[in-house]
């Protein structure tokens, strides 16, 4: 009963979703003003009945309700609670009710903190909200009603495949969707400026605040699913150049050139048409991630084949949101006419030099992503596009950009002083050039590339400290004058300084994982001992233990170093029932400067046990670096003058972080 | 992040012995060719996976490459004859850094295009943005003139 | 409006335009992927001679196993790989027997497998094959391209190789190997 209930919210919501989308456009061209104070009503509206159907799904999957369809295929009576919860978006109905969820909370957030839009935009941005929901709501019932019956209902469900039961994987979609989902306001207000013929430095300062928690949540989730890999997969990789990872990591580039490009608008009221061109991009690229994932194109076109309904359905949601909105563009946009002048060494040619590359990049991962497909579909040879590729041709182009960065973030809009710039970054090149002579002596490694990438994330870490502190003034006034300059400083300085320090420290981590690894791979008995990267570890046993749904083979692990205990640790190699599915779960051991990663694996036939023993530096680096990130997006958003549907501010007040 | 993969893998090899990727017993005694047949690995993509190598694969195809590799490499071979005799049985599909033939050209050079094009648009657009820029440099003697005599007139004005 | 500023005008109107045609080219090349057969995973070896090979038969099943000079001789034929431990193979297997009642040849190669546990599997499902040769390590099915078990390569009179399905064979594919069984003659 609840169930339909919940079904039956859900066409209300796309009926509520099919008026949001069309009658205030009407009522906006029109000057009607009824028509154009009904958006936010419907949004709210739309926000309330889909949450009611999301909690009837969720109330199903916690009530185990076997007789629907997607409960009895992916949960089971024996499942932990936790799971029953994330199992709700654990499968492709349930991922769409609660893509859509979150679409109809960003909805009514514009609804009800867009105070001060005006009110025709306003209307207008809430349409294109409602028609995104609307293509998205018939996605979901025409194609994948998460509501399905089941008759006669099933006594137990299927299980959740155990790969998918870990607290890291529980939260990394609705980030990842809070992030996909967030840049839909940009692309809203994209449409709606192109509507209106009309992007100033208002509607940049609008539409940042939006972009900014989009591009936060979705920095989290990366590194979310990041770190769920790490420590899950057994082997220490964090970041594979997966399709899956590449179609979340595209709209994060993007989405990164968007929040550049957009302080150009609102500062120098220039790079318009570009602006509105990559908010397009952005929630594109965070469309094909959902669909593409989802449907199971990235591993062959072919998937369509197998489903055709829910095929044609997602190709023609994606050609009308990305078709339409760029047919809009090519007819609009020429009319959208620059401002101010500036050279080329200058703030402007910075975030022009940082928008070349990210876009670049961008396109260089969709090339390599969707290239495979391409050849495919052309008949052409099968081909694997590898992270070989996309180290080849990715990291290339991060080279110049992290190069100019320190500077970048320092020199003067309009016109810039490039040698005074670098004269005031000698305090950050010293410190590089120290690191760098450390890494070479200190590391293992003598890779070039590993030199390279610690040269680099010194170089933005010290570079962003350098900024911060020429900002107030440390090297021309009294310390403690300057202390109080640094507090006095808008936030969303700060903001910038500590995004760019958590890119340097991310960098740093990213180097020291992937070149200073030590891997031990053998065969040990228990109460046998190795050597590791200055650590002894000792094998103490191997022994049966039950899990909750799972039946587990637990090896235990004494860490020593120079005779000292250091810490236990213990690794699993659990077996699923219910899925019939082996799980192995790592046993880490983390501090600041690096993991104890140690894997049990199966016994040979003389009594030893396979292990694989890492000794990981500076992980933590990684996850503290994309948490900075995601910090200073918090910190920003906190600012007074980039507060959600904050009040214009008089032109005068910007010098201060010009 | 490798749901799919994983998925993908149980669709695919629904028995099949369970193993862990590299166990011991494969290593080489010589740690200089075991570093080959690592990296050269890592070059290899296993078959039945989604964009994993073979080094990092628990496959049973995996496996039966990887040994393949290092009974190669013992018996002398470069991993150029390796890589050539893998992609006769299995195409360049077997390869995860696709080669440069006319197929991949789009591929490989498509970003430099990329580049290059959006590099050539950004000059184009800095020219306009500068000539905008072009401050009253030249003025004539005639024009300075004037201005002096603006100025001073108007440091008259404000000065108390 | 001058002539070159209505030329400058349409050139920015194209540039504009051109995220559209790039999207709308992507996408035709997609969608041009789209009618395709699915089961298709083309084999590198497809239009070449199959493999050179000697394989040991199945224990207790013959003596006379299964090698290179036994594929061709005339006769289209398929080779078939398999494995009593492969649910898919179960699957697929009573198109097999029905293929080989209706007079299609069919060699086997039975993959990383028991023979006592192979010879059960036959036992119990029928045996399509003409003969079965053991490939206990797995390599000739490497030689071969296999990507797992069970996998179905179609060979002419001439020992070539014409096609290759990947995974269990079932009713629908029927329509597509039968003609070209008949064709491979």
């Amino acid at each position: 009963m609840i169930a339909e209930l919940g079904h039956f919210t859900l066409v209300l919501a796309m009926v509520v979703a099919f008026l949001q989308g069309t009658l205030p456009l009407w009522g906006a061209a029109r000057r009607q003003a009824p028509l154009v104070e009904l958006a936010p009503a419907a949004a709210l509206l739309q926000f309330t009945l889909v949450t009611l159907a999301f909690l009837a799904l969720l109330n199903a999957h916690l009530a185990s309700d076997f007789s629907l369809a997607i409960v009895y295929q992916n949960s089971h009576s024996t499942k932990p609670l936790l799971y029953k919860f994330s199992g709700v978006w654990g499968n492709h109905e349930g991922s769409l009710v609660l893509w859509v969820w979150i679409l109809a909370l960003f909805g009514a957030a514009v609804a009800l903190f867009g105070r001060n839009l005006p009110r025709p935009f306003k209307a207008r941005v809430l349409a294109v909200q409602g028609l995104i929901g609307l293509g998205f709501l018939a996605f979901s019932l025409f194609t994948s009603n998460p509501f399905a019956r089941l008759d006669p209902a099933p006594l137990d469900g299927l299980g959740l495949n155990p790969i998918l039961q870990d607290p890291g994987l529980a939260f990394h979609p609705p980030m990842l969707y809070l992030g996909y989902v967030g840049f839909s306001t940009a692309y809203s207000f994209a449409m709606a400026a192109l509507i209106e013929g009309r992007v100033d430095a208002g509607w940049a300062r609008w539409v940042r605040p939006w972009t900014l928690a989009a591009w936060m949540a979705l920095t989290l989730g990366i590194a979310l699913g990041s770190w769920w890999a790490y420590y899950t997969l057994g082997w220490g990789g964090f970041w594979f150049w997966d399709p899956v990872e590449n179609a979340s990591f595209m709209p994060w580039l993007a989405g990164t050139a968007l929040l550049h490009s957009a302080i150009v608008v609102e500062k120098r009221d220039t790079l318009k048409s570009w602006t509105i061109l990559l908010a397009i991009l952005t929630f594109s690229l965070a469309l094909l991630g959902t669909f593409l994932v989802r449907s199971g194109v990235l591993t062959s076109v072919h998937a369509f084949a197998t489903d055709p309904s829910r095929g044609v359905f997602v190709l023609a949601l994606l050609g009308i949101a990305v078709g339409g909105s760029l047919a809009l563009y090519a007819w609009r946009a020429p009319a959208l006419q620059g401002g101010g002048a500036f050279a080329p060494v200058s703030r402007e040619g910075a975030l022009l030099l940082n928008n070349l590359l990210l876009a670049t990049a961008t396109a260089t991962v969709l090339l390599g992503t969707l290239y495979p497909l391409l050849l495919d579909g052309l008949g052409g040879p099968k081909i694997s596009v590898g992270p070989p590729f996309f180290n080849a041709t990715f990291l290339p182009l991060m080279v110049p950009l992290l190069v100019a960065l320190p500077a970048g973030s320092m020199i003067a809009w309009k016109r810039g002083d490039l040698p005074g710039v670098l004269s005031r970054l000698g305090l950050a090149a010293a410190g590089t050039v120290a690191v760098l002579l450390a890494a070479a002596l200190l590391a293992d490694t003598r890779s070039t590339l590993g030199l390279m990438g610690f040269a680099a994330g010194a170089w933005v870490l010290l570079g962003s400290l350098n900024e911060l502190a020429v900002r107030a003034g440390f090297f021309q006034v009294h310390p403690a004058r300057a202390w109080r300059r640094l507090k006095g400083l808008p936030r969303s300085a700060f903001s910038m300084s500590l995004a760019h320090m958590g890119l340097g420290v991310l960098i740093l981590g990213i180097t020291a994982t992937a070149t200073g690894q030590t891997e031990r791979i053998l065969a040990m008995r228990p109460g046998e001992t190795v050597a590791l990267a200055g650590y002894e570890v000792t094998l103490a046993s191997v022994e049966q233990v039950q899990g909750p749904n799972y039946a587990a083979r637990r090896g235990t692990f004494a860490v020593q170093r120079n005779g000292a205990p250091v810490t236990t640790v213990h690794s699993e190699k659990r077996f699923f029932p219910v899925e019939s599915m082996p799980v192995t779960k790592p046993g880490i051991h983390s501090t600041l400067l690096r993991d104890l990663y140690f894997v049990l694996g199966d016994p040979n036939s003389d009594g030893a046990w396979a292990v694989r023993l890492y000794h990981n530096p500076l992980v933590f680096w990684m996850w503290g670096g994309a948490g900075l990130m995601g910090l200073a997006g918090l910190v920003s958003l906190t600012d007074r003058r980039l507060r959600v549907g904050a009040p214009v501010p008089a032109r005068g007040s910007r010098a201060a972080t010009a | 992040m490798r749901r799919l993969a994983m998925l993908l893998l149980a669709l695919f090899l629904v028995a099949g012995p369970a193993l862990g990727a590299l166990s011991p017993d494969e290593e080489l005694a010589d740690p200089a060719l075991e570093a080959r047949a690592r990296a050269l690995s890592k070059e290899l993509r296993c078959l039945v996976c989604q964009n994993q190598s073979i080094d990092d694969s628990d496959a049973d195809l995996a496996r039966d490459l990887r040994l393949i590799v290092r009974e190669r490499l013992l018996a002398g071979e470069d991993e150029s004859q390796i890589k050539a005799y893998l992609t006769e049985r299995y195409g360049d599909f077997v390869l995860l850094t696709p080669p440069v033939r006319p197929a991949t050209w789009a591929l490989w050079f498509g970003p430099l295009l990329l580049l290059a094009g959006g590099g050539a648009l950004c000059v184009v657009f800095l020219r306009r943005r500068r000539t905008g820029l072009v401050e009253p440099e030249p003025l004539g003697p005639d024009e300075q003139a004037r201005l002096r005599a603006l100025l001073a007139e108007r440091g008259k004005e404000t000065s108390p | 409006m001058s002539a070159s500023a209505a030329d400058r005008a349409g050139r920015r109107r194209l540039l504009f335009a051109l995220p559209l045609l790039a999207f709308v080219g992507v996408g035709a090349f997609l969608a041009l992927g789209l009618g395709r057969d699915p089961s298709q995973l083309p084999s590198a070896l497809v239009g070449r001679e199959a493999p050179d090979f000697a394989l040991p038969p199945l224990e207790g099943r013959d003596e006379h196993g299964l090698s290179r000079a036994d594929l061709g001789g005339g006769r289209p034929m398929l080779v078939n790989f398999w494995a009593s431990w492969c649910v898919p193979c179960r699957v697929e297997h009573p198109i097999l027997d029905r293929l080989a009642r209706d007079g299609v040849t069919i060699q086997g190669v039975n993959h990383k497998d028991m023979p006592d546990k192979a010879r059960a599997f036959l036992e119990e499902l029928g045996d399509p094959y003409d003969l079965v040769g053991s490939d206990r390590q797995g390599r000739v099915s490497i030689d071969w391209g296999v990507y797992g078990v069970p996998e179905t390569y179609l060979l002419d009179g001439q020992g070539r190789i014409r096609y290759r399905h990947v995974g269990p064979l079932q009713e629908r594919d029927l329509k597509k190997l039968l003609p070209m069984l008949e064709e491979a003659r």
